[in-house]
């Protein structure tokens, strides 16, 4: 059995480490490409949002290269990533590839179904066999967000452009091939180190803009045509509002465990004057983290969305307002299968000249102005 | 005390209208519905939403705004429908209605507003309607007898669906003058001419049972059967559906819908599926669809979707491709939007009512 599972972003690393050392044979699709989505388009439901289209891009590929079985995420809805894995199965089916799907739903206060659908997965093992595995990828895990974070910031004061970019990749390559606790830990501090010292700008304040959305996009640069590496690029320092790291604690283990959810509740009050319920997906954490921004003294939010996704529609349709009353500008974009890079360049470009003048202007004033020209962009 | 509750006629006033007139009339209020959905209202609504939003939303949002303009109104009803049963939900969009609405139109009167979230069971659903009645000034023990009033009032109303009847000839038969007779507005100019219900007087199809219903239901043609599925904001707003059902029905063909289905039915048929869906909706109607596929029954199937909406993007693909794997009965999809023309689907359906009925001819 040859496993393989979506692409998101980075998180191929710790997936392929937790699957190899449950001894599985794990083959990760190529990195997404124009022909995965491609591929994923024309055999998807046409209005299906976006990440359903790259997964199916990604399987079909992964199954060329003689993966013949399929690990996929469950869910309990309300948003269609839940039945995701149901849809995915038939797609492929209707298409007359052979493979197994694996379906892990999320548990609901009972592990018994987890624990069966992993068991037909890995077949016999250890406990302590499993322990290593999930460290191991937990640490890989762990590592390639503290790089990611760190790229995000000092990107914004790189001398030579794209050195930072490179740095990173570099790094992530020898997160991937450590195999030992060790061997990562020494990837990631050489990874940290060599980042930080790619030759920087100094006394250079850059603009500060925050990422919020759903996550996929918000975690796979194929699909958001790299709007965290453009920003950089262009001066900026860029906050992710969503490290995975941080949801699967937050989601995963701490639900699971039932602990107090302290984070998410946060988000929750800080979004509650403008959205008052759960909404699926990311939704309220859209709401929640953009007002966040603006109280910590973001110069602007980006809010990114795959067309048709349903919660972030729902924080589109309320963000607006949150950035007329915050007076932070906030930018929405919205992909799907024909974004083009050209057209999200020329926004963003767009949007960071309008956050520094507004910068410009404050600064001159003194802070707080209630300035309220450059307040409330928002475009569609 | 003489309130007025204005309700929007969207969404799932096509499932609950009755429950809510009734329960807001026996707590003393009077009950406003807003008008059929006209070109107005969904300008207006398309005004007030985001681009991305799907057409119901946008309608739902110029119903609000054809209410608040009719100053009539001490408040507008729009409850936050999370869930009506365990471990299923409508939509995510319901979850986040009235927070779209306070944030898309202002000014607005005050809006009646109550959280029904069933997913998780029964706890808190009484607190939900005891509240909502304290909004209108009414103590629990009137609250609790309006209620059971109105549960009753919506069974008779569900009856009424499975014998056959559309919303609106229900709620007429059941009393409740809502204004509009079927088959009226249609997209095109000059619009409004009420489709004939296939000649047979008014009140023989408001009236009796299931056999009338069903011959006025179209049953006096030559037999033709095809199921209308879709979400009943699309499939019963015959602006939004450009008429879909009262047009199949002039052309002699009857018309079925998820709803007339008995519930019991749908879902044991949509358990066929190998994880539960989450979409109580959508899962009527797959389970409605899957019903058709195994017994039969009908001639043709059609599914009405709104662009860009997330659980049609998935329910329809299930059900187009089990129809399809099964060779089971002819299908067609139609996806509408604001800008959809009502020529085109004119063209379709009668295009596809043709092919049924010479594939039937041979
Ligand atoms: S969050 Fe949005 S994009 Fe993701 S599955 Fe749900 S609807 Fe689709
Ligand atoms: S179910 Fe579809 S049509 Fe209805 S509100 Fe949700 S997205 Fe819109």
């Amino acid at each position: 059995m040859k496993v393989t599972f979506p692409h998101m972003g980075n998180l191929y690393i710790p997936l392929r480490a937790l699957f190899e050392n449950l001894g599985l044979t794990v083959i990760v699709p190529p990195k997404s490409s124009k022909r995965t989505l491609t591929l994923g388009t024309r055999n998807s439901p046409e209005f299906a949002c976006l990440p359903l289209k790259v997964n199916v891009g990604n399987f079909i590929e992964a199954f060329e290269l003689g993966a013949d079985a399929v690990v996929m995420a469950g869910g309990v809805g309300p948003c269609r990533f839940g039945y995701y894995g149901e849809v995915e199965r038939e797609i492929l089916e209707d298409l007359g590839y052979n493979f197994e799907m694996f379906i892990i739903e999320p548990p609901q206060g009972r592990f018994r179904e987890v624990l069966h659908e992993l068991g037909r997965l890995v077949g016999r093992v250890t406990a302590s066999q499993v322990i290593h595995a999930v460290r191991i990828a937990w640490e890989k895990l762990s590592s390639v967000e503290a790089l990611e974070r760190l790229a995000a910031k000092v990107r914004a004061r790189e001398l030579q452009k794209g050195s930072v970019t490179k740095a990173l990749a570099q790094a992530l390559k020898d997160i991937d091939k450590a195999e030992t606790l060790g061997e990562i830990r020494t990837a990631r501090l050489d990874g940290l180190s060599t980042i930080s010292g790619v030759p920087q700008r100094e006394d250079y304040t850059p603009l500060r803009v925050g990422i919020v959305g759903e996550i996929y996009v918000v975690l796979e640069p194929f699909v958001n045509l790299d709007v965290e590496r453009e920003l950089g690029e262009m001066g900026v320092e860029v906050e992710r509002s969503i490290y995975l790291g941080d949801w699967i604690g937050l989601h995963v283990i701490k639900d699971m465990l039932r602990f107090g959810r302290g984070s998410l509740k946060r988000v929750k009050r800080l979004a509650s004057p403008y959205l008052q319920h759960f909404v699926g997906g990311h939704g309220i954490e859209s709401v929640g983290h953009s007002v966040e921004y603006a109280r910590k003294g973001f110069d602007g939010v980006v809010h990114l969305a795959p067309f048709t996704c349903m919660p972030e529609i729902v924080a589109e349709s309320i963000l607006p307002r949150v950035s007329k009353d915050l007076d932070i500008p906030i930018m929405s974009l919205i992909f799907d299968e024909h974004s083009a890079d050209t057209g999200v360049v020329t926004r963003l470009e767009a949007f960071v000249d309008l956050i520094s003048r507004r910068r410009s202007r404050l600064g001159n004033l003194g802070k707080d102005t209630g300035d309220v020209s450059y307040a409330g962009l928002y475009r569609r | 005390m003489g309130v007025t509750v204005g309700v929007p006629r969207a969404l799932l006033y096509y499932l609950y209208y009755p429950m809510w007139h009734t329960f807001f009339e026996e707590l003393g209020a009077g009950v406003v519905v807003s008008k059929a959905t006209n070109k107005r209202i969904l300008d207006l609504g398309v005004k007030a939403t985001v681009d991305e939003a799907c057409l119901p939303v946008k309608v739902f949002h110029g119903h609000v705004l054809d209410l608040a303009e009719d100053g009539d109104v001490d408040f507008i009803f729009i409850p936050r429908i999370v869930s009506t049963e365990r471990r299923a939900y409508i939509c995510p969009k319901f979850m986040g209605l009235p927070d779209m609405v306070r944030n898309n139109i202002r000014p607005l009167p005050p809006i009646l507003d109550t959280c029904i979230d069933l997913s998780k069971g029964d706890a808190g659903y009484w607190r939900a309607i005891f509240d909502l009645g304290r909004q209108l000034g009414a103590r629990p023990s009137r609250v609790r007898k309006a209620y059971n009033l109105a549960v009753s009032r919506l069974k008779e109303f569900d009856r009424a669906l499975e014998a056959g009847r559309l919303p609106d000839e229900a709620m007429h038969s059941m009393g409740l003058e809502t204004g509009i007779v079927t088959g009226t507005g249609t997209r095109g100019a000059g619009a409004g001419s009420p489709a004939p219900q296939n000649g047979l007087p008014q009140d023989s199809l408001l009236r009796g049972g299931r056999a009338e219903a069903e011959a006025a239901a179209g049953g006096d043609g030559d037999g033709l059967s095809i199921a209308v599925l879709g979400h009943p904001y699309n499939t019963y707003d015959n602006y939004i559906s450009m008429s879909i059902i009262p047009r199949l029905r002039d052309m002699g063909v009857r018309v079925v819908t998820a709803e007339m289905i008995p519930e019991e039915i749908t879902e044991a048929a949509s358990q066929r599926l190998r994880k539960r869906l989450f979409w109580t909706l959508g899962r009527r109607l797959l389970g409605a669809a899957l019903h058709f596929i195994e017994n039969g029954g009908i001639d043709g199937c059609l599914y009405v979707s709104s662009f860009g909406c997330g659980p049609d993007s998935l329910v329809g693909e299930l059900i187009e491709r089990r129809v399809k794997r099964e060779g089971a009965f002819p299908f067609m999809m139609v996806t509408i939007d604001e800008q959809t023309g009502e020529a085109g689907v004119v063209t379709r359906l009668e295009a596809f009512v043709d092919m049924i009925r010479r594939g039937r001819a041979v």
